[in-house]
């Protein structure tokens, strides 16, 4: 690690204004992924602003919905009443995830904000790498693509975005509320993260400087119809190969009024089954349609040497996901 | 405490290591110690250009940059020949050649680990790179014939029969090629090494080695100093499974950098710097033909095996060699051919050769056996080896045919339907393999030392090592055992070369090696005290015979009368000696010659997997081995099953990610090169059947380090293809594999 | 969870801060392999109980928890495995929690009670983990097992309090854990054994939990 500065505020506003012009500062929280690659020197900031201690630690209902602090940890959020009896599939999505001392240790807000994993981003002694180096080219598209993108990449960019806990609030509509040098605003989860185009190397649209102060989840009365399925090289520890969040609102007889499903693994976002959604709304989930909006979803995927499974995984995946819920071995 | 040998005694070394005392090769405290950090090349053939270390000098804390321009010269860490085994040839900062990808190139050395870790990313590098050299497919036809295949030293190929006529004679026959991916040993430790020069001759070495005397003598040569003027001290060790074996280049990098900088100097290899450079697997290639008869009678198989070696040294990952020996078939031929890569040198991983091996023989006997529509237990129990049929010797033991019924029995294999897709429960495929395990056995010289202490306890020493084998615990339940007291009067001292000369812990020959030297050591001592006692006309036992004298609980008494003894404290205080003294040597005799020695075993796995999403986990697996002697329950049920656990990932999980262009393993770290986690192992048993071998060795312990993965890996994929009617050939079998 | 109360901030002067900025401000832009380091680190004071023991240190900001005990207070029970989060050799309870020491800045742990594996027996008398965990032979090596027994202590206190796991059935419900083999292994599987000790360790969880086999 480079050296660095260090600084530890105890407001929110000291915070944002000690991050101040300078391109090589980072907010650290949690530091799970941030010194990771620290270490791996992907990341060299020269000065280190530690959030830690801000006091937005804190989860409470908020108008219809719930409001959870953005340095409450990854543990705490999956554990509070409040997401467990209300959006389960946000518990079961950040479970999933890592390991017990990862997700104590993570934020919520640096979860959002963990970049997206490529073998040949981790390792700056790989050349080609258009986040790390924008214009050197892409190692991965001719290289070991295995856990790389199959939807919405570009020839810059085909990782992915790792988190399981963003595919849950992503399809939970949940907003992320940010703070910085120009004030307070709020940024759809749809919007947050962002595809590669020919900017890979900016992943997300939060503005230099500013910082994540909560993450807002909307009223969703059936929230308990919920799953997260994660699919992974091993049981537990690892990256998902694929995921979906799926949270449906299904009458007694199987018709679905409201679905929402997000898919991780795939893209370098986490990603809104838009068109899944559409193509189930007012169906009834029995096989074939279930399979019909599982391809119109994937139509435009594109796969490459080590990753082409992906796309019939995803397809089967959704199909598993929401047969899950609407058989009723969902969260409530 | 007659037999203490073969309890389950809590480890020796389990109080320490609970409690974070028990001191890896990184944790001595030595004085003044510098942080030594590799920079490694990202490259994988090729020269180094040009290597700017003006930064990492000027930067926080660095006291040096040894690169290839200012390195210390030791004319012994030069390659001496291309088919040197692992471990000879080092990449010791010597030239500017890059023959494989994190091949070290550079060390950095600071006042702290975090001043070292920042100047070794400041190393600017440039490279004249060629394109590396990393495919087997493309290059079978360059494949080349060593001399020599496996740690036994066996001939590369051999030929009984006639193949060509025996596939003729067979009634259903099978042709297919068998892959295993490179994998890298990933013990929990990573290698470590302090170096202290104690003289400008004389050089202490505290390593993370499997080897503590074969690292002195290599050190030394290096080095171009007397054996003896290098100690090297290892008295726990984080794992090794082979990689801590041979002497790799970080050792030597380690001394030279203490040697430049003039202090002791602590080096540690980092996670992603330990694949590469610390030996691996290689992938291999297994083509196998086999036919048989109906009635099942295997009349034929071949096994030729095509494994990688690196540019500049040479090991044969020999595969094909339980396809010679574990089956009766009257026409046998086998062969390994090598191709040259741009890797770091492929090494032994726990049973090199076996575990390939035996993936690719025992999963095409699973597909002989489906297609003569046996039963597998049935179709091998058909085609058992009575004696050895490429050696033509006798099994010094064999339990096999009772693993077989054993481990059927346990795992409730007989209401196994033939038919694969046959078993379903909810979305999970469920299905049954089993696969047969094997295992030379095997010894080195070795030497023990065993003393009477003057306050009535007992010290044992060998220099041997203990990877979490079990060393410490087995070693002095031998020496208690001869004594006749409980464990806790024996203090068992290891991995020092200041004491006695023992062999690698590699092979599965640590038991039957130094357990052999520790029980004589430790009768030679019983003897003497049994002597000192019937000739000592002021003890009670004056003028027995030395049969009529029990050594038990603490005492030696009269066989006719226990209550006419006295304790080892009172014997030695009467001599007014400080100790009393016995050394052994324990070398392998003529049983070579008159015996094939092997440890057999049988492993069955159910595996569930997802009918649609293709996830699998081994729900279940039971192994049954005769492994000769078992000298403690506990540990060695711990060995089977850790055994049986690589077997798991070796069908599932592990495979270092080839990036072909580059010649670069990609997924260098323990996030994306899977072991298995808690979450992975389902319901796991290991038992065995008691086998009394008096030919092997002295104690008649055959070795249960390696057994437990050979044949582990076929069980599943074997159990995989009863599940899914999928047959995959190529490990691991990811998800990817099974559900398109 | 109720807001909790925010910790004082470390004494790090916010002029100080502004200082340093300034100076490596002028490095901004050059590429970040071949920039040379312009401000030194430097040391910061911190305070922390570990083990119980007060210590007050001064400490170089880049410095891990996990080097810190390591390599500055000789604390070498907790083991460097991968040094990313990877295989949780290091973990160590802070404020009770297991995390992952490699992948913390000390500084960050400013005030916060660290207990690791030589902080966990009451003297010559072992904690009942580290017990069960001899008894059960749920390690070999030993080298991952540091670890493992810090993140099994752990793991009951979670499970007391009702924290659900990626294996708990129905986790919309709030009740307690039903702690079955199949909860201990996902629990446990943060922490990478290689030699494949994971059947003992699961039974010495299981024994310190005071539960037959589910």
């Amino acid at each position: 690690m480079k050296p660095f500065s260090y600084f530890c505020p105890a407001t929110v506003d000291e915070a944002i204004q000690g991050y101040g012009e300078a391109q090589e500062t980072r907010f650290i929280g949690g530091g799970t992924n941030l010194l990771d690659l620290m270490k791996m020197g992907v990341e060299r900031p020269a000065h280190l602003i530690d959030i830690g201690r801000l006091p937005l630690m804190k989860i409470s209902p908020h108008g219809d919905g719930v409001r959870i602090g953005a340095l409450i940890s990854n543990t705490d959020a999956a554990n509070h009443e409040l997401i467990r009896t209300r959006y389960p599939v946000l518990t079961e999505a950040i479970l999933a995830g890592a390991s017990p001392q990862l997700r104590n240790m993570a934020t919520m807000g640096g979860n959002l904000l963990q970049r997206t994993r490529c073998y040949y981003f981790y390792d700056p002694s790989y050349q080609e790498c258009n986040k790390r180096t924008p214009g050197s080219g892409c190692a991965a598209i001719d290289g070991y693509n295995r856990i790389h993108a199959v939807l919405g990449q570009s020839p810059q960019c085909i990782a992915v975005h790792p988190s399981d806990m963003c595919v849950a609030l992503t399809a939970l509509d949940a907003v992320v509320q940010v703070k910085g040098p120009h004030g307070e605003r709020s940024i759809n989860m749809t919007e947050f993260h962002r595809l590669p185009g020919d900017t890979p190397q900016v992943e997300t649209n939060l503005q230099s400087g500013e910082l994540i102060t909560a993450i807002d989840l909307p009223s969703i009365p059936y929230g308990k119809q919920s799953h997260y399925l994660k699919i992974r090289d091993r049981h537990s520890y690892a990256f998902a190969l694929v995921s979906v969040a799926v949270v449906l609102d299904a009458d007694e007889d199987g018709t679905m009024r409201h679905v929402r499903i997000a898919l991780g693994g795939v893209a370098h976002k986490p990603w809104r089954a838009t068109k899944a959604e559409k193509a189930l709304t007012g169906e009834k989930a029995d096989k074939k349609t279930l399979r019909a909006a599982a391809e119109e979803e994937l139509a435009d995927a594109h796969g490459y040497e080590h990753n082409s499974f992906k796309i019939e995984l995803a397809k089967r995946a959704i199909v598993r996901a929401v047969t899950t819920v609407v058989g009723g071995q969902q969260n409530g | 405490m007659d037999d203490l040998i073969g309890q389950p005694l809590d480890r020796i070394d389990g109080r320490v290591k609970v409690t974070g005392r028990a001191v890896y090769a990184y944790e001595h405290d030595v004085p003044n110690a510098a942080y030594a950090v590799m920079v490694v090349s990202s490259i994988a053939n090729g020269r180094i250009a040009s290597m700017d270390t003006r930064a990492a000098e000027q930067a926080q804390g660095v006291l040096l940059v040894i690169t290839h321009q200012n390195s210390l010269k030791v004319p012994g860490a030069q390659n001496q020949s291309k088919t040197s085994p692992p471990g000879h040839a080092v990449q010791a900062l010597q030239d500017d050649v890059v023959y494989y990808a994190n091949q070290p190139i550079g060390v950095v050395v600071a006042e702290t680990f975090a001043d070292a870790i920042a100047g070794a990313q400041l190393v600017q590098v440039t490279y004249a790179p060629q394109p590396p050299q990393m495919d087997l497919e493309s290059r079978l036809a360059d494949a080349y014939a060593p001399d020599k295949a496996g740690g036994g030293g066996d001939p590369a190929a051999s030929h009984r029969g006639d193949v060509q006529a025996g596939m003729a004679e067979a009634k259903k026959s099978i042709d297919y090629v068998y892959r295993t991916p490179f994998e890298v040993h990933n013990p929990m430790e990573p290698h470590a090494t302090i170096a202290v020069w104690n003289a400008p001759d004389r050089l202490t070495i505290y390593d993370a080695t499997q080897g503590v005397f074969s690292d002195r003598g290599r050190v030394a040569s290096v080095f171009g100093l007397p054996p003896e003027n290098v100690r090297v001290i290892s008295p726990y060790l984080g794992g090794g499974f082979g990689s801590k074996g041979p002497v790799w280049s970080h050792v030597i990098l380690a001394a030279m950098a203490a040697k430049q900088a003039k202090r002791p100097v602590k080096l540690a290899v980092t996670r992603p710097q330990m694949f590469g450079m610390l030996g691996c697997r290689s992938e291999t290639r297994q083509a196998i033909a086999m036919g048989a008869k109906s009635d099942g009678a295997i009349t034929a198989l071949r096994d030729d095996t095509v494994s990688h070696t690196s540019m500049f040294g040479e090991f044969v990952e020999a595969a094909s060699l339980p396809a010679r020996m574990l089956y009766q078939s009257p026409n046998n031929s086998t062969s390994q051919r090598l191709v040259r890569s741009n890797i770091g040198q492929p090494s032994y991983m726990r049973a090199p050769g076996e575990a390939s091996g035996t993936y690719g023989l025992e999963a095409a006997m699973d597909e002989m056996a489906y297609a003569l529509k046996m039963d597998p237990v049935e179709f091998r129990l058909k085609n058992y080896a009575e004696t050895d049929p490429e050696e033509n010797k006798p099994w010094s033991s064999k339990s096999l045919r009772e693993c077989y019924l054993q481990g059927a029995k346990h795992f409730g294999w007989s209401k196994r339907p033939l038919e694969p897709r046959s078993m379903q429960d909810g979305n999970a495929l469920i299905g049954w393999g089993m696969a047969t395990s094997v295992y030379p056995t095997r010894r080195s010289v070795s030497n023990a030392s065993a003393r009477l202490n003057v306050d009535g306890t007992f010290s044992v020493d060998a220099g041997t090592q203990d990877l979490g084998t079990g060393t410490y615990t087995i070693m002095t339940q031998v020496a208690a055992e001869a004594f006749g007291v409980d464990a806790k009067q024996v203090r068992f001292r290891l991995g020092d070369t200041i004491l006695p000369q023992t062999p690698v812990s590699g092979g599965s020959q640590t038991a039957a090696s130094t357990g052999s030297a520790v029980h004589l050591a430790s009768q030679a001592l019983r003897e003497k005290l049994i002597q000192m006692a019937i000739r000592d006309a002021r003890s009670p036992l004056s003028g027995l015979g030395a049969q009529d004298v029990i050594l038990n609980k603490g005492r030696l008494y009269a066989r006719s009368n226990p209550a006419r003894g006295e304790t080892f404290r009172e014997l030695i205080l009467r001599s007014g000696q400080p100790h009393v003294e016995a050394k052994a040597e324990a070398k392998p005799g003529a049983e070579k010659d008159h015996y094939s020695m092997y440890a057999f075993g049988a492993q069955f796995a159910e595996a569930r997997v997802d009918a649609d999403l293709g996830q699998i986990k081994v729900s279940r697996m039971v192994g049954c081995f005769g492994a000769g002697r078992i000298l403690n329950a506990k540990t060695a049920r711990s060995q089977f099953l850790g055994g049986m656990i690589w077997g798991i990932s070796m069908a599932l999980y592990e495979y270092a990610a080839v990036d072909k262009r580059l010649g670069r393993w990609v997924n260098n770290n323990l996030a994306e090169y899977h072991v298995p986690v808690n979450a992975d192992i389902g319901k796991i048993e290991a038992i065995w059947v008691d086998e009394k071998d008096d030919h092997v060795n002295p104690i008649g312990a055959k070795g249960i380090g390696e057994i437990g993965i050979t044949g582990a890996a076929a069980a599943i994929a074997n159990a995989v293809f009863h599940a899914t009617g999928k047959r995959v050939r190529d490990l691991p079998i990811t998800l990817d594999k099974v559900m398109l | 969870m109720d807001d909790q109360e925010s910790k004082p901030a470390l004494q790090v002067s916010r002029r100080e801060f502004v200082e340093v900025a300034v100076v490596s401000g002028l490095a901004a832009g050059v590429p970040a392999a071949a920039q040379t380091p312009e401000i030194k680190p430097r040391i910061v004071n911190c305070t922390f109980t570990i083990n119980k023991q007060k210590q007050e240190l001064q400490i170089d900001p880049r410095v891990t928890l996990l080097d810190l005990l390591r390599e500055h207070l000789k604390l070498t029970g907790t083991k460097k495995g991968c040094d990313h989060g990877q295989c949780g050799a290091c973990t160590v309870l802070v404020d009770g929690r297991r995390i992952n020491s490699c992948l913390t800045l000390a500084i960050m742990q400013n005030g916060r009670e660290i207990t690791t594996i030589e902080g966990l027996a009451a003297g010559s008398q072992l904690h009942p983990m580290q017990t069960a965990f001899i008894e059960h032979d749920g390690f070999q090596c030993g080298y991952c097992t540091p670890g493992q027994v810090c993140s099994a202590v752990a793991l009951l206190d979670e499970v007391k309090a009702g924290a659900p796991s990626a294996v708990t059935p129905r986790m919309g419900e709030i009740r307690p854990i039903e702690l079955s083999d199949d909860e201990i292994r996902e629990r446990m599987s943060g922490n990478i054994c290689r030699c494949g000790a994971y059947e003992g360790i699961v039974a010495a969880v299981r024994e310190a939990a005071g539960r037959r086999r589910v």
